[in-house]
C-alpha cells in the first residue's frame, strides 16, 4: 500500500470518527470536500461560497457541489461541466464534491432536485444548474465593475480572469465581494451555439478514484463501535415470521443479538419494511453464518401458491378480457381485424428481472441522542433522509445522509430505497450503536424491487401495399398494488405509443397484481416492451413483403427525428437481409426518456444453435450531447444491460419466491458474450433534450432477435434467448 | 484463533475462525475495503486478489489457506505511489463506470498480463469471464488490457 493511499484512507476514517464532519458538508466550514473530491490528489480547499452550487478558493480552484448521485453515469462530471461552461473557468481548475442533503432539505430545497433517475440530470435539470453558473459569473463581473467603477457590461469573464480595458483580476480576488452581490435580474443561460466547453468529450472525474480501491461505496463504511447485521426476510414477500431460535446460535463467536424486523402497516410506500429477522455480530461473516444456522419458521401466506406458470395462466385469462384503453385512433381496429383478411397474430412475453447491482443492497446507520447519520446506496438522498427520520422518529434537521458512490444504480432509486435503510435505522436505534446491514446476494435478488413481467397479444391486419391497416394490442403486466409509483402508463409503454402511422389502432392494458415488490429498472417499460413491438413489427413487415428497415422508414414518413435516426442507421450499419444461413442482421428502434435510439445487430448462429452476437451499431438522437464520451459509455452500458436480460436473464418464480437468486443461476452477460458496439449520434438539436443513461438499451433485444430470425428462420417471442432451441439445418 | 497474514508486504494478525473466507478478513478485520463482496460463491469476481501472484476469488478461500502466502489486494497493486500499468491503462481507456467491480477486474487483468505479455482477444475473454460487470464496461476492459500490455512492453 502506498503512502498516499494510506493517508487518504486514514483521513477518511479519522474524519468519520470525529463525528462525520467529512461528508456532512457545508454547514461545517472547511470540512466540506474530503473524500468525494474529484481530483483526490488535490487537498480540500477552503473557498468562498458564491452560491449553494460552488465555491472559489484563493488559487482559483472552483469546487462544484453536485446534488446528484454518481453511479458511473457521470453526474459529477456533467454538473461540473455545465457550471464551468457558464462560469467560464478552465476545466483543470474544476473539482466536484457531493452537495449536502441536510442543507438541501433544511434550506428550502436549495438544489431544487436531489434525486437522480430517468436519465433526467442533463435534459431536465440543465436550466437551473447552468443558471447557477451564469449567476455566479455575473456577480463576479458586478464585483469587478464596482471596484473599477465601470459598467458590468464592460467586464469580460473568461477562463477565471475578469477584464475591462487595461484592468484585470482573477475570480479568486473578487470572490468575496461577488458573494455579497444581489443581481437586479438573473442572466439567461447560454444557447448551444454559444457553448465553448459543452459538447466536448471529457473523461469522467470519478475514474481515477475507481482504479485503486479508494472510491468509497456505502458498503465500505466503517465507523468506531460499528457492528454488522445479516438479515433474512420471509422468502415469500409479505409472509410472516412465526418463530426463530436465537438460543441455537447465540454462543457462536462474535454474535451479539437477534432482532425481529416487522413490516409496519401503512408504511408500505416505496421503501417497505418486510417481516424478518436480523443477526448482529462483530463481523458480517459471523452474523451471516449464525443467521444461516438459526432455525426460523415462516408463515408464507397465500402468495406461496404463485409461480411463473400460474402467473402466465392468469395473464392469458386477462388477455381474453377487455382492458383499459391506452390509445385508439381511426376506425375500430378490433372489428376490422375480426372481419378477416390477412391477419398476423402473435403472443410475446418477458419474465421478471432484477437489478443485481454488483454492490449488494446495504446501509449503515448511526443513531445517537443528538443525530442520525446514514450511508446508503440511494439515488435519492432526500428520500433516504426522510426514511431514516421516519423510522427513528427524529426531525429531518437532525438526520445527515452521506453521499457515497453507488455500485450501480439502474433505477428503483438504488439499492438504498428498499427496506434496507429502515432496517439499519431500526437496528441502530435499538442497539444504540452504528450498524451496517448487508444483504447476502440471495437476499438481494429475492427481496429487491423487481422489473415487472409482461405478456402481450398482438394482431395486425395487412392492407394496401402489404402495409398494416389495423393494429391491436392487449398487454398484461404484474406490479405490486398496480404500482402507482411507476404509473399505469408504463404497462404498455413502447407498445401503445409505438410511432408507426397505422391508420386504425387500438391498444389496451391490464395492470395485474402480484405480491412481488416492483420498481423502475433502467428504461422502465421500454426495456421490456421494445423487444415485443419491434419483433412483431418485423413479423408484419416480412409478411407484407417488406424489408424491415424500409418498412420503418415508410411508416414514420413525415416524422423528422425518426427519419433522421433510421436513415443514419441505414448508412452506418449496412443492414441487409441476404446473408447466408447462420448469419443475420436485425434492427430495432425505440423512444424513451425523450431520445430515439435504434440498433442494428449482427449475429451468427451455429447449426447446433450457439448464438454469437458480433456487433451492435447504435444510433441515438438525444437532441444535444454535452459530453459525447460520457454519452457513448452510457450507450455501451445500456446495450449490455438489455442484452444481458434478453439473452441470459430471467427470474423463475416458484412457491411465491424466486429460485435463482445468485449468479450461478441468475445469469448476467459475461465478457465473452459482449459484442463490439459502435455508437453514432444523429442529433436534432433545437429544443429537444433527451436522456442518454437508458435509451440505447431497449432497441437491442429486438435487433438481436430479428437477426436470429434471419440467421435461423426462428422467430423468438420470449426471453431469455438461451432458453430457445436455435439450431437449424 | 490468531492467524498471521502477509498482505501487501505487511504482516497482519487477526483473530478469527480458520474457515472464514479471506474476503471478510480483508474487509471487516483489516479494513482493506477495496476488495469487494458480490456473490460469496466464486461467481462474480469482484473479490479477486492475488495469492502468490495468481488471481483468486477471495470469497472462496478460507483464511487458513492463505497463511504463509503472499496476498496482494488492489491497495497493494500501486507500488511506491506509482500506478500499476493496468491501473494507468484503466484511466486512459476510461474503463470504470460505477467502479464496484473494477478492483476485481484490475486484479484479474494484472495476473493475466503477468502470465501472458500479449494476450489474444480469446485469451482475454477466457481469463476475464469470471468477472462480472453489471455496468457493461467489457469493451473498455478489453481495450484497457491491450493498452496495459503495450505500456508493459515499453517499460
Ligand atoms: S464475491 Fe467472490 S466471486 Fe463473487
Ligand atoms: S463498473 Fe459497475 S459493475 Fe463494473
Amino acid at each position: 500500500m502506498t503512502q498516499t493511499t494510506i493517508s487518504r484512507r486514514a483521513f477518511i476514517q479519522t474524519s468519520v470518527a470525529a463525528g462525520g464532519g467529512l461528508l456532512l458538508g457545508f454547514h461545517v466550514p472547511g470540512a466540506d470536500a474530503a473524500s468525494v473530491e474529484a481530483h483526490p490528489w488535490k487537498t480540500p480547499t477552503d473557498g468562498v461560497e458564491i452560491n449553494a452550487w460552488l465555491t472559489i478558493d484563493r488559487n482559483g480552484v472552483v469546487t462544484v457541489r453536485v446534488p446528484h448521485t454518481e453511479m458511473g453515469q457521470g453526474a459529477l462530471t456533467s454538473v461540473a461541466m455545465m457550471i464551468a461552461e457558464e462560469l467560464n473557468v478552465d476545466w483543470s481548475k474544476i473539482q466536484a464534491v457531493f452537495a449536502d442533503p441536510n442543507r438541501h432539505l433544511t434550506r428550502g430545497r436549495e438544489y431544487k432536485v436531489m434525486t437522480t433517475h430517468g436519465s433526467q440530470l442533463v435534459r431536465l435539470q440543465h436550466p437551473h444548474i447552468m443558471q447557477a453558473g451564469a449567476s455566479a459569473r455575473e456577480r463576479l463581473k458586478a464585483a469587478a465593475a464596482q471596484a473599477w467603477r465601470v459598467d458590468r457590461s464592460a467586464v469580460e469573464a473568461k477562463l477565471g480572469v475578469l477584464k475591462s480595458g487595461k484592468r484585470s483580476g482573477t475570480y479568486a480576488e473578487f470572490a468575496t465581494a461577488a458573494a455579497a452581490i444581489q443581481l437586479p435580474t438573473e442572466p439567461a443561460i447560454k444557447t448551444p451555439d454559444q457553448w465553448w466547453l459543452l459538447g466536448q468529450s471529457k473523461q469522467r472525474l470519478d475514474i481515477p478514484r475507481k482504479v485503486d480501491g479508494s472510491a468509497a461505496f456505502a458498503i465500505d463504511t466503517r465507523l468506531p463501535g460499528m457492528v454488522y447485521a445479516a438479515v433474512k426476510c420471509c422468502p415469500v414477500p409479505w409472509g410472516k415470521l412465526k418463530s426463530f431460535s436465537f438460543d441455537a446460535v447465540k454462543q457462536r463467536p462474535g454474535v451479539i443479538a437477534a432482532i425481529e424486523l416487522k413490516a409496519v402497516p401503512g408504511k408500505t410506500a416505496f421503501s417497505d419494511m418486510q417481516n424478518g429477522v436480523a443477526i448482529v455480530a462483530d463481523t458480517w461473516y459471523r452474523a451471516k453464518t449464525a443467521l444461516d444456522l438459526m432455525p426460523i419458521e415462516w408463515d408464507f401466506g397465500p402468495a406461496a401458491q404463485s409461480s411463473t406458470e400460474s402467473q402466465w395462466a392468469e395473464a392469458r385469462k386477462l388477455l381474453e378480457q377487455p382492458g383499459e384503453v391506452s390509445n385508439a385512433t381511426g376506425a375500430n381496429a378490433i372489428e376490422m381485424i375480426g372481419a378477416g383478411g390477412k391477419v398476423i397474430a402473435a403472443e410475446y412475453h418477458r419474465p421478471w428481472e432484477t437489478h443485481a447491482r454488483m454492490e449488494p443492497i446495504n446501509a449503515t446507520v448511526s443513531v445517537t441522542d443528538s443525530r442520525v447519520d446514514v450511508w446508503s446506496p440511494t439515488q435519492d438522498q432526500s428520500l433516504a433522509l426522510t426514511l431514516a427520520a421516519d423510522q427513528t422518529g427524529r426531525d429531518v434537521k437532525d438526520v445527515f445522509v452521506h453521499t457515497v458512490f453507488l455500485g450501480g444504480g439502474f433505477g428503483g432509486g438504488g439499492g438504498g430505497n428498499t427496506a434496507v435503510t429502515r432496517q439499519a435505522a431500526e437496528l441502530s436505534r435499538q442497539l444504540k450503536r452504528p450498524v451496517k446491514v448487508v444483504w447476502s446476494r440471495e437476499e438481494d435478488i429475492n427481496h429487491d424491487k423487481q422489473r415487472p413481467p409482461n405478456m402481450t397479444a398482438f394482431k395486425a391486419l395487412l392492407g394496401d401495399k402489404g402495409l398494416p391497416s389495423a393494429w391491436f394490442t392487449r398487454s398484461v403486466w404484474f406490479t405490486q398494488d398496480g404500482m402507482p409509483r411507476i404509473g399505469a402508463a408504463h404497462a404498455d409503454y413502447s407498445i401503445g405509443n409505438m410511432p408507426y402511422k397505422v391508420p386504425n389502432r387500438h391498444h389496451e392494458r391490464h395492470n395485474g397484481k402480484t405480491h412481488i415488490p416492483t420498481a423502475t429498472h433502467r428504461a422502465p417499460g421500454a426495456g421490456q416492451h421494445g423487444f415485443m413491438t419491434e419483433s412483431f413489427v418485423d413479423e408484419v413487415a416480412i409478411a407484407g413483403g417488406w424489408n424491415p428497415l424500409d418498412w420503418r422508414i415508410e411508416m414514420t414518413k413525415g416524422m423528422d427525428d425518426w427519419q433522421r435516426v433510421l436513415l443514419t442507421l441505414k448508412e452506418k450499419s449496412g443492414f441487409r437481409t441476404d446473408l447466408p444461413r447462420g448469419e443475420g442482421m436485425g434492427i430495432g428502434i425505440v423512444e424513451s426518456h425523450g431520445s430515439i435510439a435504434a440498433a442494428c445487430a449482427t449475429v451468427t448462429v451455429s447449426r447446433r444453435g450457439a448464438l454469437h452476437v458480433e456487433k451492435l451499431v447504435i444510433v441515438v438522437d438525444s437532441g444535444h450531447v454535452i459530453n459525447p464520451l460520457g454519452g457513448i459509455e452510457q450507450c455501451e452500458g445500456s446495450a449490455a444491460w438489455e442484452l444481458s436480460h434478453a439473452w441470459v436473464g430471467g427470474l423463475d418464480l416458484k412457491e411465491g419466491r424466486f429460485t435463482n437468486t445468485n449468479f450461478d443461476t441468475y445469469n448476467l452477460l459475461r465478457i465473452d458474450q459482449m459484442p463490439q458496439v459502435d455508437v453514432h449520434f444523429a442529433l436534432s438539436g433545437g429544443s429537444k433534450w433527451g436522456g442518454l443513461g437508458e435509451p440505447a438499451g431497449p432497441p437491442v433485444p429486438p435487433a438481436v432477435a430479428n437477426a436470429i430470425f434471419y440467421a435461423t428462420g426462428k422467430r423468438i417471442r420470449s426471453t431469455p434467448f438461451r432458453s430457445h432451441d436455435l439450431s437449424w439445418s | 484463533m490468531a492467524i498471521a497474514l502477509q498482505i501487501n508486504g505487511e504482516t497482519h494478525t487477526v483473530d478469527t475462525e480458520p474457515e472464514t473466507p479471506l474476503l471478510w478478513v480483508l474487509r471487516d478485520n483489516i479494513g482493506l475495503t477495496g476488495t469487494k463482496f458480490g456473490c460469496g460463491i466464486a461467481q462474480c469476481g469482484v473479490c479477486t486478489v492475488h495469492l502468490d501472484g495468481q488471481a483468486v476469488k477471495s470469497c472462496a478461500i478460507p483464511v487458513s489457506a492463505a497463511v504463509g502466502r503472499r496476498i496482494t489486494t488492489i491497495e497493494g497493486l500501486t507500488a511506491k505511489g506509482q500506478l500499476h500499468p493496468v491501473q494507468a491503462a484503466w484511466i486512459e481507456a476510461g474503463v470504470p463506470q460505477c467502479g464496484y467491480c473494477q478492483s476485481g477486474q484490475i486484479m484479474a487483468a494484472a495476473a493475466l498480463l503477468a502470465r501472458r505479455r500479449n494476450p489474444s482477444d480469446q485469451e482475454i475473454d477466457a481469463a476475464m469471464s469470471g468477472n462480472l460487470c453489471r455496468c457493461g464496461t467489457y469493451l473498455r476492459i478489453r481495450q484497457g488490457i491491450r493498452r496495459a500490455a503495450a505500456l508493459m512492453q515499453t517499460e
